[in-house]
């Protein structure tokens, strides 16, 4: 099982969604795939047609910058980063 | 007692206020759709909800809806998106609702319909292949941000008719449902080199329709005010009288058809009202002449923008009339203009203003 935190901009989109969860899927991709079935939209608001993270979404896995073939081991820590913008 | 809504969209959420029909009182909730900047918002007199068109720099463009005034939300873009080897939606910033369906204008161009109140969206028409369409989605035209669909205006009686304005390119009508398109540009004027089809190349800000009298049409374009008497088909420009030929916001009398406001602007790049001096500008005889409108408005230092879908009039025997500036002051009139009061101060910029006569 992955370690997936959230920015705090996604879960007042979702009613229940946590800011943390645990998710078992062997890629970046099948994580979000993960939580779209259970929240339907999500993928939406990550990524985009192509598909591919949207521009100013980040996501790192065990610190390392990654992308949504980045595979997925028991453990690892995911962290979904919406870019510092805006003002 | 019937209620009035304002609907005002702006770049941190959408508020919603309400007041009694004597529209001097309003109370103030929001802001909504978490914070996402919103392009617009309207309401469906048939279903009672609210639709806002939004684009979060993070997590994208969707249409938030609320099926109980404000107070609950859900939104979706399931559905709004091109072929993945195709354009990109940046957002979606023009919303229409008429005959069971909601409308809504993307950049790039495209125009998505649902039918099952906002929950599943389908692509109705790119318009490819109209004339101009080979390089209005290329942002070395113009900048991003500044292209896309930017109005539909649904005809009240024919689901199949509706208009739709590419921004910088025209007016385009179609009267089988988005199967084909006719570009309705006759008459209008431009300031710059035509493109290879001389049927596009205009610049239309804001089109309205008179409810009285659904042939007569008017547009505020980025060079003057114009009148159409023939649903669009030609042009007659009526900007004589205005202190400018520029300008976003345009509403036209519910009752009247020959009376039809607007708010000139500076032209060049700051685009506020001329000399620090807010004013609408009412004509009462189809812009053969225009009176200026400024009681209540103020007329030091103030250098105010008002955007394309920035002001509303509502539906009231004595019709009210509402603005929302760049800057985030809301401007509203109870008498048809002749006189103005500043409900709210310090909003966000406003990008939209929409009102609803509840009963």
């Amino acid at each position: 099982m992955a370690d997936l935190h959230l920015p705090p901009t996604l879960p007042p989109l979702f009613g229940d969604l946590p800011r943390r969860l645990e998710i078992d899927a062997a890629t970046v991709s099948d994580a979000i795939d993960r939580l779209d079935e259970r929240w339907p939209g999500l993928r939406d608001r990550l990524c985009e047609p192509g598909p591919a993270l949207r521009r100013h979404i980040n996501v790192y896995v065990d610190r390392e910058r990654a992308g949504l073939d980045t595979p997925l081991e028991a453990g690892s820590r995911v962290d979904v980063i919406a870019a510092i913008s805006g003002g | 007692m019937p209620a009035t809504l304002l609907l005002v969209g702006t770049r941190k959420g959408l508020f919603v206020l309400e007041s009694d029909d004597a529209r001097r009182d309003w109370n103030v909730r929001g802001p909504y759709c978490e914070g996402w900047p919103i392009y617009h918002a309207v309401h469906d007199p048939e279903s009672g909800a609210i639709y806002a068109a939004a684009a979060s720099e993070w997590h994208g463009a969707a249409v938030w809806r609320s099926g109980d005034l404000g107070e609950t939300w859900t939104h979706s873009s399931a559905g709004i998106e091109y072929d993945a080897d195709g354009e990109k939606i940046s957002k979606v910033s023009s919303l229409s609702v008429a005959h069971g369906r909601v409308l809504v204008g993307a950049e790039a161009v495209g125009i998505f319909e649902s039918k099952d109140d906002g929950a599943t969206w389908s692509l109705l028409s790119s318009l490819q292949g109209e004339p101009g369409s080979d390089g209005w989605n290329d942002p070395g035209n113009q900048p991003p941000g500044h292209l896309g669909l930017s109005a539909t205006m649904p005809h009240p009686d024919d689901p199949s008719r509706f208009w739709a304005i590419v921004q910088g390119v025209g007016i385009f009508e179609t009267t089988d449902n988005g199967a084909s398109w006719t570009p309705r540009n006759k008459g209008l004027r431009r300031d710059w080199p035509p493109p290879p089809n001389e049927e596009v190349g205009f610049c239309v800000h804001k089109l309205v329709m008179s409810p009285t009298d659904h042939d007569r049409f008017y547009q505020q374009n980025h060079v003057g005010m114009h009148r159409s008497d023939d649903a669009g088909q030609s042009w007659t420009e009526i900007t004589d009288g205005l202190p400018t030929e520029f300008g976003f916001a345009a509403a036209v009398h519910p009752h009247d058809r020959e009376t039809f406001y607007v708010i000139p602007l500076d032209p060049g790049h700051a685009r506020c009202m001329p000399e620090g001096k807010a004013a609408v500008w009412r004509t009462r005889d189809a812009g053969s002449s225009w009176q200026r409108l400024d009681d209540g408005l103020p007329q030091q230092d103030a250098h105010l923008g008002v955007l394309r879908e920035g002001m509303a009039i509502d539906t009231n025997d004595v019709p009210g009339l509402y603005f929302g500036t760049s800057t985030g002051q809301l401007f509203t009139s109870v008498d048809e203009g002749d006189s103005w009061s500043e409900v709210a101060s310090y909003f966000p910029a406003i990008s939209s203003v929409e009102v609803a006569v509840l009963s």
